[in-house]
């Protein structure tokens, strides 16, 4: 018997828990302090923001919303590895990787208070919004991976998709189609351990779920996902090698999800306390705090600067979501097509009535 | 100026658009070498190259992800979905995605794609090839559905489909892609969507239909007009959004409509074009509105599929019905 394949998944870390530098090579960027400084900035802010939602919503003044508490290195990572010609299309807790692109984050608010406007965000106007049934967005970056390749443009479209959504038929299809295509995509998988009650082992018996992309000859890695770091530099090696025209990559970020699955899910019913404790001596912030530290780079002033700017720029964009104008009626009409059809005319009509008789 | 069939003008159509528009692009199973199992896209790669019309690996929700990630980004993708029996994988991505982006993003993202879909029975196919179940996506906000019923329409309609900045299903009867040789001329020239076609005129019945079961509704009204009965024949040609207004119009001349539809009865286009006549239309009705439909069952295999499909005669009875009431 001859062996006509084999595979291997690397791992990539390069900065420990302890925020101590590690591996070999280093990157450039892990001493561009500048760049880790305002990254660990974006870190704060959306660990800020993120706190701020859950409380909106606790109080009533907010839809359920899906937390990203302990994903910001790797959230962040894939924004700040693409460009802004890219396309993203991520699923549903990825603000970090939005607010580098741009999204605000009282657009953030309002699709989570219920309004299609907050998916009409600021950013790359190409990006995707937020995709609420699992992995299918993973079709659209093939999509959009493919209109970049026929017509020739220098551009790569990144997905994002859980592990358990690394599961669905819609992913590997996904995968499918950049290896037959050659698409200039990266699939990401940010494994947070969790797709809400069922634990990554039930998911799949593979040792790794980046080696779903091995079917496709595709490469595949496997990074620590709170390793800001780590995270970077496969996202940005996996997009030059798509925009050099050597097809996609799969990347398994490694983290874990340090909140409930949403607000409206209670983790405590299926997930042990001491593995959440043991999972916050890994996570993203506090690494990154330390290296800067121990670099020399950060103190106590800056970092109570940070919090307080943090903390204003939080409550400004509450306001603004707070205090944004009531959609009118008829916007529910207004974007099903291009051109209203006869028969939803009578319809918006008869609803912009019943309006204005609830108005009095 | 040729005569064509429909399958050749539904050819014409995309070879118009490919050549007239870099950015339309065609996608599917078999599309590209083997144009297609009916031939739809015959000659098209050969004409157009391998990047405009692309054989795609043999997934459905794919393809039909695809085709959403390249109008999003401002394509124009055409996808073959090789028979409407295998579009189910490709519902999840039609119905939330391509149906809604446009709505979800206020306008900034839109999907102007074309997914054509050969449906109907008669053709002696194996199991899941002769279903039509167009009623399942004109229940769907966002989505436009259009079925042609001769090789004119098919070329009119499908370049309006293409060009429509919205998402369309293009279901094209495949019972009668080669039924009737008809003389279309590219040039170009889009039929209106969201209209029916009022195909003939007539005093004294409304006969709502689209797509194949035209041929039977045709052979009822020449069976009928020898009994002195006139009939007049609608096609509805876009399903949804329905254009019940020249139903309407019509029925409020004749007083009378049966609707003939191949597809099972229950929650179907004929139930809501029914509804909307009992709603809008009653004090226009002389006779209770009568469907011809197929049965509420699964669609047969061919030893009986022409049991299961509305005839001539099975028209003819329910129109008899109608004119009894006077
Ligand atoms: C197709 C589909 N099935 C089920 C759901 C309900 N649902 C929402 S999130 C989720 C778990 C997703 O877990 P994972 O992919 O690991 O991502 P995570 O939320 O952990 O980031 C489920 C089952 C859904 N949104 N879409």
């Amino acid at each position: 018997m001859t062996t006509v394949a084999s595979f291997e998944i690397n791992y990539l870390q390069y900065l420990s828990p302890n925020g101590d530098l590690v591996g070999d090579k280093k990157p450039n960027i892990a001493t561009n302090y500048e760049h880790l400084k305002s990254i660990y900035e974006l870190m704060v802010m959306t660990r800020t923001f993120d706190t701020k939602a859950v409380a909106l919503q606790r109080t009533g003044k907010m839809g359920t919303y899906a937390s990203c508490l302990g994903h910001e290195a790797v959230h962040i990572g894939i924004g700040a590895a693409m460009e802004e010609s890219d396309v993203f299309a991520p699923m549903y807790r990825e603000y970090g990787a939005q607010f580098y692109r741009g999204v605000k984050m009282s657009e953030v608010l309002n699709y989570w208070g219920g309004d299609e406007r907050g998916s009409n965000f600021s950013g790359p106007q190409h990006d995707f919004p937020w995709c609420v049934p699992i992995a299918t967005q993973c079709m659209h970056a093939a999509g959009a991976a493919l209109a970049f390749k026929l017509r020739g443009e220098q551009r790569a479209a990144v997905s994002v998709v859980g592990d358990g959504g690394s599961s669905k038929g819609d992913f590997l299809e996904a995968i499918n189609a950049a290896s037959a295509f050659q698409l200039p995509m990266v699939l990401m998988i940010v494994n947070n351990q969790w797709a809400i009650s069922v634990p990554r082992k039930k998911q799949s018996a593979g040792r790794t779920l980046a080696q779903k992309g091995v079917a496709g000859g595709l490469p595949c890695i496997q990074v620590d996902g709170n390793d800001y770091i780590a995270v970077y530099t496969a996202v940005k090696s996996a997009l030059k090698r798509a925009k050099e025209g050597k097809g996609a990559s799969v990347i398994e970020a490694i983290t874990y999800r340090l909140s409930d699955h949403t607000t409206a899910d209670d983790a405590s019913r299926y997930r042990p306390d001491d593995e959440v404790e043991n999972a916050r001596e890994f996570e993203p912030i506090k690494r990154m705090r330390k290296y800067l530290t121990n670099q020399g780079q950060w103190n106590e002033q800056l970092e109570n600067q940070l919090i307080a700017t943090c903390k204003a720029e939080v409550d400004e964009a509450v306001e603004e979501y707070l205090n944004v104008p009531k959609p009118e009626i008829t916007d529910m009409f207004d974007y099903m097509y291009a051109d209203l059809p006869h028969d939803l005319e009578a319809q918006r009509r008869y609803a912009l009535e019943q309006e204005e008789k609830s108005n009095g | 100026m040729a005569k064509v069939t429909m399958v050749d003008a539904v050819t014409m159509a995309l070879a118009h658009e490919l050549r007239n528009d870099k950015d339309v692009v065609i996608l599917g199973e078999d599309v590209g070498i083997n144009g297609g199992v009916f031939r739809a896209t015959n000659g098209l790669a050969q004409e157009f190259g391998e990047d405009r019309v692309i054989d795609t690996p043999l997934a459905e929700a794919m393809i039909a992800g695809l085709t959403v990630g390249m109008a999003t980004q401002g394509m124009k993708p055409i996808a073959e979905a090789q028979f409407m029996g295998f579009i189910y994988p490709m519902f999840e991505q039609i119905v939330c995605h391509a149906a809604r982006f446009r709505n979800r993003t206020r306008g900034r993202l839109t999907c102007p794609l074309v997914i054509r879909a050969p449906y109907g029975g008669g053709i002696h196919a194996p199991e899941h090839h002769s279903e039509s179940t167009e009623a399942m996506f004109a229940h769907i906000p966002g989505l436009r559905v259009v079925a042609p019923s001769s090789p004119s329409r098919a070329y009119g309609l499908l370049l309006a489909a293409i060009r429509n900045p919205d998402p369309v299903l293009f279901l094209e009867p495949k019972r009668v892609y080669h039924l009737n040789k008809e003389e279309v001329e590219d040039d170009g020239e889009e039929y209106p969507l969201d209209m029916c076609f009022v195909d003939r005129e007539g005093t004294d019945v409304t006969l709502v239909t689209w797509g194949a079961m035209m041929k039977e509704t045709i052979e009822a009204a020449d069976k009928l007009a020898t009994e002195g009965i006139s009939a007049e024949i609608i096609d509805v040609a876009t399903i949804s959004p329905l254009d019940m207004d020249t139903i309407h119009e019509s029925v409020e001349k004749t007083g009378r409509c049966v609707i003939i539809q191949e597809a099972a009865r229950h929650c179907s286009l004929s139930s809501e074009i029914a509804a909307n006549l009992a709603d809008q239309g009653l004090y226009n009705l002389m006779a209770p509105v009568k469907r011809v439909t197929g049965y509420d069952t699964i669609m047969p295999l061919f030893k009986m599929e022409k049991k299961y499909m509305p005839t001539a005669d099975r028209i003819i009875d329910q129109v008899r019905k109608v004119m009894e009431v006077s």
